[in-house]
């Protein structure tokens, strides 16, 4: 029967959570509707939006290619635990100075594609940024100041100013 | 880097924009992310059929299923029909009789889940009977087509003609008259966030609805009229907007209807979130339009007069295609001189899905076709094509005159030429000329183009758009405002111009989002028209906000009004600025003292009704726009000749007359997305696939949307011209760089390979062929 329910374990944004989910529940589902995440958004549910882009493990993944079960005994990452409290962190603040953000449905999975990449490479060349967020789609902004931020950000991860 | 205009405290700077850290952290909320106690999921049942009549529709299986709570239909609705305008109301919330275009809403239901939602979908049972359909103009005009309308006849939606000047003894005249057909494809608005809402009625006769809607008084219009309320009981409070490019998040989509209907007849909130594949099948799309232009110019490349025949799809309902059509054919007398014009307009109805606005609207169309036929002429004449422009270009009137086109639009600013010449010198034109750029088996080649915009649209009804400014008795400021930032950035804006004009910083101003109990009414953010109109509401409720308190400080100094100024938040008699005291300090006295002032500055916008009166739109006379932007574009593009792979280069600038940036950085990112998104898109990517009415790529997979990894890094450049008719200077920024990309990008394709693709979007396998056979055809001529 697809309602069964299935015992579910897995660290976000570095608190232990515990739930019983149905198999066929999808990470971005979980977020959103159990854990009221709502930073995390759903722009296509084909993995072509890149909108719903999480971590799990420092990896970037797409939330809504991925099912809750499948991130078991994982540390999942969204949005809301990218910033230290108040203090944003290089990347957003980057991207907020910067001018990057319009409409800011892309921002977040943007911000977490970014991270995965500046977190394993603080000094990528203009093609891996690009790379990086090839899979995060944007409708307004035309991505040259997306891509001009993480280099910013970048430099200032790396000491300079 | 960083670049600042003009001598203002606030304005002309970088600066962050108000909502970005919200955005940036994931604490904005859209739509989709709202949820209230108590709430049902909604979901529409949609016809398979494109043209079908209704037999019958019975939900009595659906009502049945544990956990339904209310199931609609149409007939819930009245016989209530809406559209764009009055005279066009021919869409009911739910077809009742008749389903136009596939997916077509014919019942809604309300769930405890989602997913019991999507199985009483399932149970409701409806009988059609299938109709032969049309499934483009040119079937649509055919003798004896079927009809998707029964009363409109040959299935025509929209009809111009308008004929300035003398067409034909110009031509007759002209050295050199050539006829073209170019072809715009249709398209997907393409923002990520597709429509959600929720709705609930906290009273008998009150509705509150949160829909992810770009114009939020279209929806509060819209549904005082179906569910016959006064506007009063009508509360649109806009969540954050995932991008609006016209159309869809204007005006209204099924859910919109659905969502306050079923929350009516539960008592419940009832919340619809659609998915990619409902936006990319039912939702508004862009015209795909077929342009016959027909150019006739002097030996020395100088245009005598243009015909456009322009031929539209319109799809299943006429929504937004009168101003469509009026748009396509009122700039084509800009931005070069053009002294006799001539244009007859037909729009059909089909069973496609509707066409509407989007980003670029009508002009783009044109454009493309006039801009590259343009440099047709030049090969032909054996002139370069900056040149060509130039010699064209409309001038930039004299401070105080107005420059009138033949179809009677008028603009105070143009700065055309400035844009050319700087976009010429920033790719190294005359350098670059001289030199054939090839690589292995890529091939490259610069192209040029040249636009305009209309900014700050005025329509013949709904114009009216205010702004009130509460000075909160600390100092700090709300600023209310009924436009919507839909990404654009207008809330940043309309903040820096309020802080600009009370002498104040921007942090002190507090926007929120719309909210139609508080908020003043404004028509929507359509058209460029935000920033020049509600932007000059915002000045005037400031200057009024700052009269009363110049009042009082007057008082205190024992002088005139006139003789107080604000800046920097220190309140100065002019001629002797030690005379003074703090912003905090004045706002205390006005608000404390007996018996208290409170100061509220209201303002709306003058500007979009009184300059030169409405445009007409069956004539094609007058303005559209209360100011008009010019943007020029030159695009390198590296063409695979092997593959037919274009993509663009990095070398891409675009010079953009905004007439003052308020917020420059913002103006960048607008001019760049809009050139990117909407324009390098429909040159090279994006195109629905449809198979009599079905659409085959709903998705973003199969429907290509252009990315990061082939994104130019354009270069944007300011050219200032201060519109007396825009606050501060300011006309639009963005939808003309929507209409400069497409000819850039085709002429810089023709540049580099010698071949014109007149149909866009040039995907690889057409100009693969199309290579292909201009290769064939060098070999036979040899």
């Amino acid at each position: 029967m697809k309602g069964e329910m299935k015992e579910l374990k897995l660290t976000v944004n570095g608190k232990p959570y515990e739930s019983k989910v149905k198999a066929n529940t999808l990470l971005v589902e979980l977020l959103r509707n159990e854990l009221k995440l709502t930073g995390t958004k759903v722009g296509c549910l084909d993995s072509a939006c890149g909108a719903c882009t999480v971590h799990i493990d420092g990896k970037a993944v797409r939330s809504c290619s991925v099912l809750a079960l499948q991130a078991n005994g994982r540390k999942v990452t969204t949005i809301e635990g990218v910033a230290d409290g108040d203090k944003l962190h290089p990347i957003q603040e980057a991207m907020v100075e910067y001018g990057a953000i319009e409409c800011g449905f892309c921002t977040p999975g943007m911000v977490m594609s970014a991270k995965a990449l500046l977190d394993e490479n603080l000094n990528p060349t203009r093609e891996e940024v690009r790379e990086a967020i090839q899979g995060n789609l944007c409708a307004d902004e035309g991505y040259v100041k997306y891509i001009e931020a993480i280099e910013i950000a970048a430099e200032k991860m790396r000491g300079g100013q | 880097m960083e670049e600042t205009f003009g001598n203002y405290s606030v304005i002309g700077k970088q600066m962050p924009r108000v909502d970005a850290r919200a955005k940036v952290t994931g604490e904005a909320k859209y739509a989709a992310d709202i949820e209230l106690p108590n709430m049902l999921w909604g979901q529409i049942k949609r016809s398979p059929y494109a043209h079908a009549k209704i037999l019958n529709i019975d939900t009595s299986k659906a009502e049945k299923l544990p956990g339904v709570m209310a199931v609609t239909t149409g007939k819930d609705f009245g016989g209530f029909k809406w559209g764009w305008s009055g005279p066009t109301r021919d869409e009911e919330p739910f077809a009742t009789t008749k389903v136009r275009y596939q997916y077509e809403g014919v019942a809604a239901v309300a769930a405890i889940s989602e997913d019991i939602a999507e199985e009483a979908c399932d149970l409701i049972e409806v009988e059609y009977e299938p109709l032969p359909g049309v499934f483009d103009p040119f079937e649509a005009m055919q003798a004896g087509a079927p009809l998707v309308h029964e009363n409109r006849p040959g299935n025509i939606c929209v009809e111009y003609h308008w004929n300035f000047g003398d067409v034909d003894k110009a031509f007759a005249e002209s050295y050199l008259v050539r006829e073209d057909i170019f072809q715009t494809p249709r398209m997907a608005k393409g923002y990520i966030e597709p429509p959600a809402v929720i709705a609930y009625w906290p009273g008998p006769n009150r509705l509150v609805f949160q829909g992810a809607k770009g114009s939020p008084y279209f929806p509060y219009r819209i549904l005082a009229r179906c569910f016959n309320l006064p506007l009063s009981n009508v509360r649109v409070i806009q969540p954050f907007i995932g991008s609006d490019f016209g159309g869809t998040k204007n005006d209204m989509v099924h859910c919109d209807f659905a969502a306050p209907m079923l929350a009516k007849k539960t008592g419940r909130p009832v919340k619809l979130v659609y998915t990619q594949f409902d936006e990319l099948t039912t939702c508004l799309r862009r015209h795909p339009m077929w342009i016959t232009i027909k150019t006739g110019v002097t030996k020395d490349g100088i245009l005598k007069a243009t015909y456009v025949k322009a031929v539209a799809d319109g799809g299943a309902y006429t929504r937004m295609s009168p101003l469509t059509m009026f748009l396509v054919g009122t700039c084509m007398t800009m931005p070069y001189k053009l002294p006799n014009f001539k244009y007859d307009a037909y729009n059909y109805f089909t069973n496609n899905p509707s066409s509407a606005a989007m980003r670029g609207h009508g002009l783009y169309h044109s454009r493309f076709a006039a801009d590259v036929q343009l440099d047709m002429m030049a090969k032909e004449l054996g002139l370069d094509p900056v040149e060509i422009r130039l010699r064209n270009a409309i001038e930039n009137p004299e401070p105080g005159k107005v420059y009138e086109t033949v179809n009677e639009v008028h603009m105070a600013t143009c700065g055309i030429k400035e844009c050319i010449e700087k976009v010429a010198e920033a790719i190294k034109w005359e350098e670059r000329k001289k030199t054939k750029k090839v690589e292995g088996q890529k091939s490259y080649g610069i192209g040029f183009s040249a636009a305009t915009y209309n900014s700050g649209t005025k329509l013949s009804a709904h114009n009216a758009c205010a702004a009130i400014i509460r000075i909160c008795e600390d100092g700090s400021i709300n600023y209310l405002t009924g436009a919507s930032d839909v990404g654009q950035g207008s809330d940043t804006v309309g903040c820096a111009i309020a802080a600009e004009v009370l002498g104040v910083v921007l942090e002190d101003i507090d926007i929120k989002r719309v909210d139609t109990a508080f908020t003043p009414v404004d028509p929507g953010s359509y058209g460029s028209r935000v920033t020049v109109l509600a932007g000059q509401a915002a000045r005037n409720a400031a200057l009024d906000a700052k009269q009363q308190l110049l009042e009082v400080a007057a008082q205190q100094f024992g002088v005139k009004p006139e003789e107080v100024e604000i800046k920097n938040k220190q309140v100065f008699v002019k001629s002797s600025p030690d005379r003074n005291m703090s912003w905090e300090r004045l706002v205390r006295i006005a608000c404390y003292d007996t018996p208290g002032k409170v100061i509220i500055g209201r303002g709306y916008s003058s500007q979009g009704i009184t300059l030169l009166g409405l445009a007409d739109l069956s004539k094609g006379v007058g303005d559209i726009g209360t100011n008009y932007s010019f943007t020029a574009q030159a695009a390198e593009v590296e063409v695979d000749v092997e593959t037919g792979v274009v993509k663009c280069t990095d070398n891409s600038v675009i010079a953009h007359d905004c007439g003052f940036p308020l917020n420059p950085q913002a103006v960048e990112t607008q001019v760049q997305g809009g050139s990117y998104h909407q324009g390098v898109a429909a040159a090279l990517y994006e195109e629905f696939k449809m198979d009599k009415g079905q659409t085959l790529n709903p998705n973003f997979i199969d429907y290509m949307r252009p990315r990061a990894y082939e994104a130019p890094m354009t270069q944007v450049m300011h050219v200032i011209t201060n519109d007396p008719y825009g606050p501060f200077g300011a006309k639009e920024a963005s939808e003309g760089s929507c209409c400069s990309a497409p000819p850039a990008v085709i002429n810089a394709i023709y540049n580099a390979t010698g071949v014109w693709i007149n149909d866009l979007p040039a995907q690889p396998e057409k100009v693969f062929w199309a290579l292909k056979a201009h290769k064939e055809k060098k070999k036979g001529k040899k």
